[in-house]
């Protein structure tokens, strides 16, 4: 925040609002209690602002503008829900899923429905509308990328580059429809500069890169996160104190995370807090 | 020495010379501490810059960009391999897989000025010739279409058709401004270029002061050529007020818009015009630094613009004290490699800096957040060339042309259907009828069918707008843009269905990727267009679909390119130019 607390009045779908300068329209809706569809925007993430589900009308701006990005600004007036708002929320949800499979995008289930998106009309007769399809990428026992369920949101790239773990094993490669998140050549990521810190993992909003024990788990249908205790403890590892989450199903540990609001590692860990606890049980 | 990761791969000899020929010896050292900055955004202003210059030499030195030499490059500059990889992928110059030969490549234009001049069968004849041709976006050469550009392996690329006799069909016309010069000045020589009025700009804008030059060109009410038509004069106060150092000044001649090659001509035959208007740019904003960004399929353009910023540096009037008047400035071009996004402005300061072309929201403007994040004022070549008239001639002379809303003339690029396509300078408000008849008229056989203006990014008018008065508020109230100066002609005996399924294409192709309208949008559009193609109808629901996709595209894309992708299709439907009735 910057040096003095000022703040600024806006508009939001014609409630009068204060918020401090520099709060983005995003936040300025939550403190309204409007709920606001996001998909490449993190708490502890830099805004690319590229997804466009955020979209909402400021009065006077030809187009609309990214809530996750956008500060508000002195007499602003915002409108999240106006039909131009909806129309465009609904046709990213559309466009999103006529082309990746969004089944593990939990976040956005809500919001297809109630933008009433219609995810099967770009199928053509005799053209299927084309679709990422490729096989998943299977290179080690801790991971799996399958892209045919990337939204190309950059969370990945951006925890593994400036926002977290500065490796920049991976980056967007290609254009347009054809863009993917790559290593080099698209080597394998055993060959890249990965360091398996699993921070990608754990920013992924859609599955595309997973554990591999979550992924092993899933395709046994033996997946169950409701019935996972999550056991809040300490990395033991080293002196610096990141906060573990070990998830557990059956008795056994599935996957280990970080709480993004936590002030020693905001939601990243190396490769020992996230996977250092396969001594516990080898193989599973 | 360093924390990057490299594969095993090592680049020959072949391809460290040419990387050092293209860069010089430089090497970034870092010390184990740095990584973190260095590795971060922060390191823009470090050598990653040199990282397009690099890639080209990679690509020139081999035929495609080996993981060795991207290897290399990536460790000489320090940039991570992923990363520079994905750079080298962004651009359709550059190949990142092995093509088996080491042949040149010929580049063909299959866009619509091309396409209806028959590229396809000039493609099928190369190949037939063993030729390796690739399928090219528009090339800036549609006056002269089917239009190719041979890109060399370990040779220059060069444009086959820059070898023939040059054709200006308004050489000699008294009333010229911006033109005054093409065909009749040296673009090789500044003695040449002073003889014909060169200079005189700079001399007069040293003498009335920055303020002054500033002044001028507010109330000249110069607007920009480059597709957005911003006035000029507030974009260069607000940079001029900037106080952080550096400042740059940028030439955009990306001009890869479809249909588009005006800026071409003038950096060809008339390049200390703009090395003389960049100056004055940087005199009167205070900027100490230019840059030319031209595009990759340029060659002839950027050896003339090199050699007259060589001559121009020589006779003192760049560098450290700029014709006597204390002021600093100088300029360094820098090549695309093909991608039409990289116009956008945001895009192209990404492409410079070494990262990939993907445009930024805005605000911030580049006035304050420009060229390496500093304030940065950009401008169309035609833009900057308008400069020195209004300076050599006052804003009020300036203004005796055109509109009161549209001042001065516009450069204009006739192609299609037309007896002589080409360049022609006219004043705003020609009727789009006249402007056919400049250009002798249509030929072919049938009758004119429509006109696209301003290019892929424009829309299509029909034989009813020959009225239509060509500025920019007329253009506006009529539902159009006269954009980048595109004036393509369609006649009767053209077919419609595969010209916009090409426009729709090329869309596709060249959406950078990042925001999801665009990506998407840009490809379903196609996909619905080939439908078309395939049916000859477009049935209710799918005319629905494309009016719902063009309305997010427009409205929820990141930059131009997106919230124009769906234009000039919309508009051809509207017209009936596709799809069965009107
Ligand atoms: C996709 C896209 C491509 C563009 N290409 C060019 C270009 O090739 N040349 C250009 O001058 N402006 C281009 N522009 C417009 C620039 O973003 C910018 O507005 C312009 O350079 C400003 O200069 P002006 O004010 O002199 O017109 C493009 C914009 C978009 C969205
Ligand atoms: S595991 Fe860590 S180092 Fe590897 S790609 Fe993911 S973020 Fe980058
Ligand atoms: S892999 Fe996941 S985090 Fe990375 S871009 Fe795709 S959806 Fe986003
Ligand atoms: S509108 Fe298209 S070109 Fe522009 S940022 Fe979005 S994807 Fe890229
Ligand atoms: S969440 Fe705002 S653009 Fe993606
Ligand atoms: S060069 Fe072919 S359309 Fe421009």
């Amino acid at each position: 925040m910057t040096s003095a607390q000022t703040t600024v009045s806006l508009s939001i779908d014609g409630n009068e609002m204060q918020v401090l300068e520099g709060t983005t329209i995003h936040k300025a809706c939550e403190s309204a209690g409007i709920n606001t569809p996001t998909l490449c925007w993190a708490e502890n993430l830099t805004p690319v602002n590229v997804c466009r589900v955020c979209v909402v009308e400021v009065e006077g701006s030809r187009t609309l503008v990214p809530s996750c990005a956008r500060p508000a600004e002195e007499g602003m007036v915002v409108y999240t829900d106006s039909e131009r708002v909806r129309h465009s929320r609904r046709m990213v949800l559309e466009f999103l899923g006529s082309g990746v499979d969004l089944d593990q995008a939990t976040p956005l289930h809500e919001w297809i429905v109630r933008y009433d998106a219609d995810i099967a009309r770009y199928d053509q007769p005799d053209l299927p509308a084309a679709i990422i399809d490729e096989p998943t990428k299977i290179q080690d026992d801790l991971y799996i990328r399958d892209y045919n369920r990337c939204v190309l949101c950059y969370k990945c790239v951006e925890a593994c580059g400036d926002d977290a773990q500065h490796t920049f094993a991976i980056a967007v490669a290609g254009r347009g429809f054809d863009a993917r998140i790559s290593t080099e050549y698209d080597v394998e990521l055993p060959q890249s500069a990965c360091v398996y810190c699993g921070n990608c993992i754990s920013v992924c909003p859609t599955g595309a890169i997973q554990f591999k024990t979550e992924f092993d788990l899933r395709r046994a249908g033996e997946w169950r996160p409701d019935q996972q205790e999550i056991t809040r403890t300490v990395c033991s590892y080293c002196g610096v104190g990141c906060n573990l989450e070990i998830h557990t199903q059956d008795g056994r540990i599935v996957k280990a995370t970080s709480p993004a609001d936590h002030s020693v590692a905001s939601g990243h860990l190396c490769v020992k807090g996230r996977f250092g606890w396969r001594y516990v049980q080898p193989s599973i | 020495m360093t924390d990057l990761h490299f594969t095993s791969d090592r680049a020959d000899s072949t391809e460290i010379e040419a990387v050092a020929a293209a860069i010089g010896n430089e090497t970034v050292v870092v010390v184990e501490t740095e990584r973190l900055i260095r590795g971060g955004k922060e390191r823009r202003n470090q050598s990653r810059h040199l990282l397009l210059p690099a890639l080209h030499a990679l690509q020139r030195a081999k035929g495609w960009i080996t993981p060795g030499g991207l290897n290399h490059v990536a460790d000489v500059l320090q940039v991570p391999p992923a990363e520079a990889y994905g750079v080298a992928t962004f651009y359709e110059m550059f190949r990142t897989v092995d093509p088996g030969h080491s042949e040149s490549v010929t580049h063909v234009c299959v866009d619509a000025a091309c396409q209806i001049a028959g590229s396809d069968m000039l493609s099928d004849e190369l190949t037939a010739a063993g030729s390796a041709v690739h399928r090219s976006p528009c090339l800036g050469q549609c006056e002269r279409g089917p239009a190719r550009f041979v890109q060399g392996v370990g040779t220059a690329d060069e444009v086959p058709a820059d070898a023939e006799l040059f054709v200006f069909h308004q050489q000699g016309d008294p009333s010229l401004r911006l033109l005054k010069r093409i065909g009749v000045v040296d673009p090789g020589s500044l003695d040449s270029y002073r003889a014909n009025g060169g200079y005189v700009a700079l001399d007069r804008a040293i003498e009335m002061g920055a303020a002054a030059v500033l002044d001028a060109v507010a109330d000249s009410g110069l607007s920009g050529r480059g597709g957005a038509a911003f006035p000029t004069g507030v974009k260069w106060r607000a940079m001029a007020a900037e106080e952080g150092r550096p400042k740059h000044v940028v030439a955009n001649c990306d001009e890869s818009e479809p249909g588009t090659f005006k800026d071409r001509v003038v950096m060809e035959n008339d390049p200390f015009s703009i090395v003389e208007s960049m100056t004055v740019a940087g005199f009167a904003t205070g900027a100490e630094n230019g840059w030319i960004y031209v595009r990759g399929e340029y060659p002839l353009a950027a050896a003339r613009l090199e050699v007259a910023i060589g001559q121009a540096r020589v006779a003192g009037l760049l560098g450290p004290d700029v014709a006597g008047s204390g002021h600093t400035f100088d300029i360094e071009i820098r090549r695309g490699a093909g991608a039409y996004i990289c116009g956008e402005e945001t895009a192209l300061f990404a492409s410079i800096e070494g990262f990939r072309g993907e445009p930024r929201s805005k605000p911030p403007f580049p006035t304050t957040h420009g060229l390496f994040g500093q304030p940065t004022a950009i401008n169309n070549p035609e833009t900057l060339l308008n400069v020195l008239d209004i300076v050599a001639l006052g804003a009020d002379e300036y203004r005796s042309r055109g509109t009161e809303q549209s001042p001065g003339t516009k450069l204009l690029c006739l192609s299609g259907r037309v007896a002589n396509p080409g360049i022609y300078e006219v004043e705003f408000g020609t009727s789009l009828g006249q402007v056919l008849e400049m250009a002798g008229g249509l030929t072919g056989s049938g009758e004119l069918r429509a006109v696209l203006l301003g290019g892929a990014a424009g829309s299509f008018v029909g034989a009813d707008s020959l009225g239509l008065p060509l500025t920019l508020e007329d253009t506006r109230s009529a539902g159009t843009t006269l954009g980048s100066g595109v004036v393509m002609a369609f006649t009767t005996d053209v077919d419609m269905t595969p010209v916009l399924i090409r426009i729709a294409e090329f869309f596709r192709n060249e959406s950078c990727g990042q925001c999801v309208p665009c990506r998407v949008g840009t490809l379903r559009q196609h996909e619905t267009l080939v439908q078309v193609g395939r049916t000859g109808s477009i049935t209710a629901d799918r005319r629905q679909l494309v009016d719902d996709m063009a309305r997010a595209m427009a409205d929820a894309s990141i930059c131009g390119l997106g919230h124009t992708a769906a234009s000039a299709v919309s508009s051809a439907l509207a017209l009936g130019l596709i799809g069965g009735a009107k």
